[in-house]
């Protein structure tokens, strides 16, 4: 491939300075959502930048790719790509052209390529404008970059548009148009988080042998710990803004030294070892004690919802299929394939599998949400889920937090409403008084009913819909991705909750996630869904230890994990 | 994609065929006919004799395969108020009618769109607030209020332009037409900016709110991240996605303008389907105004195959999958 000319060896692809970018309307104090951070990356070094909600980590990744939206502006610090310095003193990134000296990677490649334009029009476009190539030249260059990312059969993905493409190859494409102008500098923005574990892999390794073959340095942002410690050379780890702390990733992850670097790692569930709590600050306080006691009392007085057990036989889900108009094919889609499992009263139940293996539909079909075709759903012994009516007895808590909610209801209302409505409260005021008590149980002070969803953030919204799930005092609680929108060490917390919440109330749990090291921490057994089916079913400890199916091997050899990085021995209980 | 085309045609069919009837049962019961058609001083047996030559006496559904045959073929009836063939007035209508919305549409679209996307480009600016503004305005204007404002202005204080008319017209192959004079042309320019006047704010106002979405997806940030020229992704790319809705407002609106041109029509005495169809309706001429109905009806379906097929046309994702 016709390459320019590299740098002399020892020129860092990137050198970060001193950089500050604040937002703020002129006339307002300023914000400042980077504060004076530093970091250097050589050619074909993989530095990751991790950090949660708020960081700044997308920002500095925003100000390499010429993306700083207004009112945010570079107020201070230097910026060098490839040994050509940047003019940040507009406030932006003068000098370097986005697209010919940094790649972009974005997150989600299902949204980053236009749906109206052919991939080969949207790989030339760049390099027609940038590298001034002949259309041909262009398309000739589009097929070597497709055959370098590894798509199969480049001639003719060239000239489809991106929804014939898996989300896998859209990826590819759109890691083909970063390189495609040959930059110093990749800026990968969360590259592999909208992906299966499977893709992610596949992915990380080519994004990992370009970086080798090709010298180019690539900046990783990331939340993920396991994606850092798989593929990542160095790492620097920021809060509020601030750069806590950087280094070789053994060096960082194995031993961090910032007390923040160390609670965020800490955080990170473990894949290899099970521990009794996560690592997160403890929440003991008297009024929660007191609440959760009364919650407690509430659900074991409850005769009405005795048991918990829940029997899923021989359960079968299809979708599409049904045409009014005559003669047109009407192929139904398989989506839950003859699953047969039980939980037992008290336990979680854990159910994994990529996107597309139906454990959602699963879960929907237990909450009535989608009608099975086949089979049946037994909670304590009474059918439900065919009809739609399982009553209280069975709650859900769904992935987006934000969503949940409706925005337009005081949390105490969301929260009183179903108290109300299965007559659980003599009265509106007592109704509102449970709610409050179990805004308690759950963390939060009971003032927060007062207020509308917005004013929460991710973590404390899961909180109330938790809160919610629990008004009815239900056996069973289906858990779908509880924690998979949420940072690290929010997710520790959510994950403490719903553990503690079983051991107070005996309550069973469907948990189901994609994120095996979580399943680990929570769950007694676990399920492994493919295509519909489920391929293994043990106990969790066994699952880790000894997995039988070909494909559960493949999950957990795939799923990237901290192991590879000497960590500190697990302590018996969370800080 | 045949199969498609198909279905879509038989839905088609079926909308025309309830168009139909509504149109039959005007026809067949709002007022009597034979009443309409025989002199005041008619016998009851010269009423009988020609209820029998109508065929007014035989089944309703033997009529209303009837009537759906003549409409297959084109003959719509006759006219009460000025005894000729209905498929004949509408013929001398249409083309005037056509012109006048052909050039209110291309007004609204050559102005509407770039006016539309330079808003959403600069939301905030001081001239996007102002067009906001004066668009509100525009919007809420009822047409004949600005049709007579225009006269009052272009045609009564300036003189500059005629108040009513088409001025000129050319023959050409059975269609009127009055692009070929110079006073024809002068004829529209008022008429045609009156009735583009309320499109023009609907089209700029929806190309601003889907041009601000569209800037704000992945896939334009993704094309900035590549360093494309801003004009090639606000005009090339973004412009393309935002058009989508557009397509379907447009067509909607042309059938309401050729359909519903009436207020202006009206103001400026244009001589259009739309005075056709007040004058059908002050005389109860029903077979003008049954005619009119099955037009109007077949002329939206005609107009959302049209966005339909349009559609598939330039979003790949609603054509068959082949990979």
């Amino acid at each position: 491939m016709s390459s320019r000319p590299r740098p002399t060896a020892g020129v860092p692809a990137l050198d970060i300075r001193n950089l500050t970018v604040e937002y703020g309307q002129p006339g307002e104090p300023p914000m400042a959502a980077v504060l004076d951070a530093s970091l250097t990356i050589m050619p074909g070094e993989i530095h990751a930048l991790v950090g949660e909600s708020g960081a700044g980590k997308t920002t500095v990744g925003n100000a390499l790719m010429g993306l700083l939206q207004a009112p945010g502006r570079i107020t201070a610090g230097g910026i060098t790509i490839g040994g050509k310095a940047v003019d940040t003193r507009t406030g932006r990134t003068e000098g370097i052209t986005p697209g010919l000296d940094v790649g972009a990677i974005f997150q989600d490649p299902m949204t980053s390529l236009n749906p109206l334009f052919t991939i080969e029009s949207q790989l030339c476009e760049t390099m027609r404008h940038h590298l001034k190539l002949s259309r041909a030249a262009a398309q000739a260059r589009a097929l070597e970059l497709m055959r370098a990312v590894g798509i199969p059969e480049p001639e003719r993905r060239l000239k489809c548009y991106p929804h014939q493409l898996s989300g896998g190859q859209r990826q590819r494409v759109v890691i083909a148009a970063a390189l495609s102008c040959d930059p110093q500098l990749i800026v990968a923005d969360e590259p592999t988080t909208a992906l299966d574990v499977s893709v992610q892999a596949q992915i990380l390794k080519l994004i990992r042998a370009l970086a080798d073959e090709r010298g180019v340095g690539v900046l990783l942002v990331t939340h993920n710990m396991g994606v850092v410690a798989q593929v990542a050379d160095t790492v620097t780890i920021m809060l509020k803004g601030r750069v806590v702390e950087s280094g070789p990733v053994a060096q960082v992850l194995g031993a961090p030294r910032h007390p923040y670097a160390r609670s965020l790692i800490g955080a990170v569930p473990r894949i290899d070892v099970r521990m009794n709590r996560l690592q997160a600050p403890s929440e003991a306080t008297p009024a929660a004690d007191a609440a959760r006691e009364i919650v407690r009392k509430q659900m074991t007085a409850d005769t009405a919802a005795a048991g918990g057990a829940l029997e899923v036989e021989n359960l079968v889900v299809e979708y599409g299929g049904r045409s009014w108009l005559p003669g047109r094919s009407a192929k139904a889609f398989r989506a839950v394939d003859g699953v047969s499992f039980t939980v037992q009263p008290g336990e979680i139940f854990g159910l994994v599998g990529e996107s597309g293996c139906g454990k959602t539909t699963v879960a929907n079909a237990i909450a009535g949400l989608a009608t099975p075709k086949d089979g049946a759903i037994r909670l304590s012994g009474r059918e439900i889920g065919a009809r739609g009516k399982h009553g209280r007895a069975l709650q859900m808590v769904f992935q987006d937090p934000y969503s949940a909610l409706n925005p337009r209801l005081r949390v105490s209302t969301a929260l009183s409403e179903p108290i109300a409505f299965y007559k659980l409260a003599a009265t509106r005021a007592e109704a509102a008084e449970d709610a409050a008590v179990l805004l308690e149980a759950v963390g939060l002070d009971r003032s927060a009913g007062e207020r509308f969803p917005h004013a929460f953030s991710g973590g404390q919204r899961q909180r109330i819909a938790i809160a919610r799930a629990l008004g009815p005092r239900p056996r069973f609680m289906v858990c779908d991705e509880p924690t998979s929108s949420l940072d690290v060490s929010v997710q520790a917390q959510i994950l403490n909750l719903l553990k503690d919440l079983r051991d107070l109330t005996g309550l069973s749990m469907l948990f189901i996630s994609h994120d095996l090291a979580v399943v680990r921490q929570m769950c007694d057994r676990i399920a492994v869904m493919q295509a519909g089916k489920i391929v293994e079913l043990a106990d969790a400890e066994t699952l880790f230890r000894a997995p039988q199916h070909a494909y559960t091997r493949e999950l957990l050899s795939l799923a990237p994990s901290l192991d590879s990085i000497a960590r500190a021995p697990a302590p018996a209980h969370g800080a | 994609m045949l199969a498609a085309l198909a279905s879509r045609l038989a839905q088609a069919l079926l909308v025309m065929l309830a168009v139909t009837a509504i149109a039959f049962v005007m026809f067949r019961y709002v007022g009597d006919p034979v009443a309409m058609m025989s002199r005041e001083d008619a016998s009851p047996a010269e009423k009988a004799e020609l209820r029998k030559t109508l065929g007014l006496d035989r089944p309703v559904l033997v009529q209303y395969g009837e009537f759906v045959g003549r409409v297959a073929t084109g003959d719509l009836g006759v006219s009460f108020r000025n005894q000729r063939p209905v498929a004949d007035l509408l013929g001398e209508r249409l083309p005037a009618t056509l012109e006048l919305v052909i050039v209110a549409t291309i007004l609204s679209l050559s102005i509407g769109v770039p006016i539309g996307v330079l808003c959403a480009l600069n939301p905030e600016g001081k001239a996007a607030r102002l067009v906001q503004t004066v668009s509100l305005i525009g919007i809420s204007m009822p047409t004949f209020v600005t049709g007579i404002a225009l006269i009052l202005v272009f045609a009564v204080i300036l003189r500059w332009l005629p108040s009513f008319g088409r001025g000129d017209v050319v023959l050409v192959g059975g269609w009127t037409t009055g692009f070929l004079t110079k006073s024809g042309w002068a004829s529209l320019v008022l008429p045609s900016i009156t009735l583009a006047l309320y499109q023009l704010t609907l089209i700029m106002r929806l190309v601003r709110a889907e041009m601000i979405d569209v800037l704000s997806s992945d896939y334009i940030r993704f094309a900035r991240a590549r360093g494309l020229p801003a004009r090639y992704i606000n005009f090339h790319l973004a412009l393309r996605n935002a058009l989508m809705p557009v397509v379907t407002v447009t067509g909607l609106q042309i059938g309401s303008l050729i359909a519903f041109a009436i207020v202006t029509e009206t103001v400026f005495q244009w001589p259009g389907m739309g005075l056709l169809f007040i004058q059908a309706v002050s005389f109860a001429d029903v077979p003008v105004m049954a005619a009119y109905l099955l037009f109007v009806g077949f002329l939206f379906v005609v107009i959302n195959m049209a966005v339909d097929l349009i559609y598939t046309i330039i979003d790949p994702r609603l054509r068959t999958r082949r990979a």
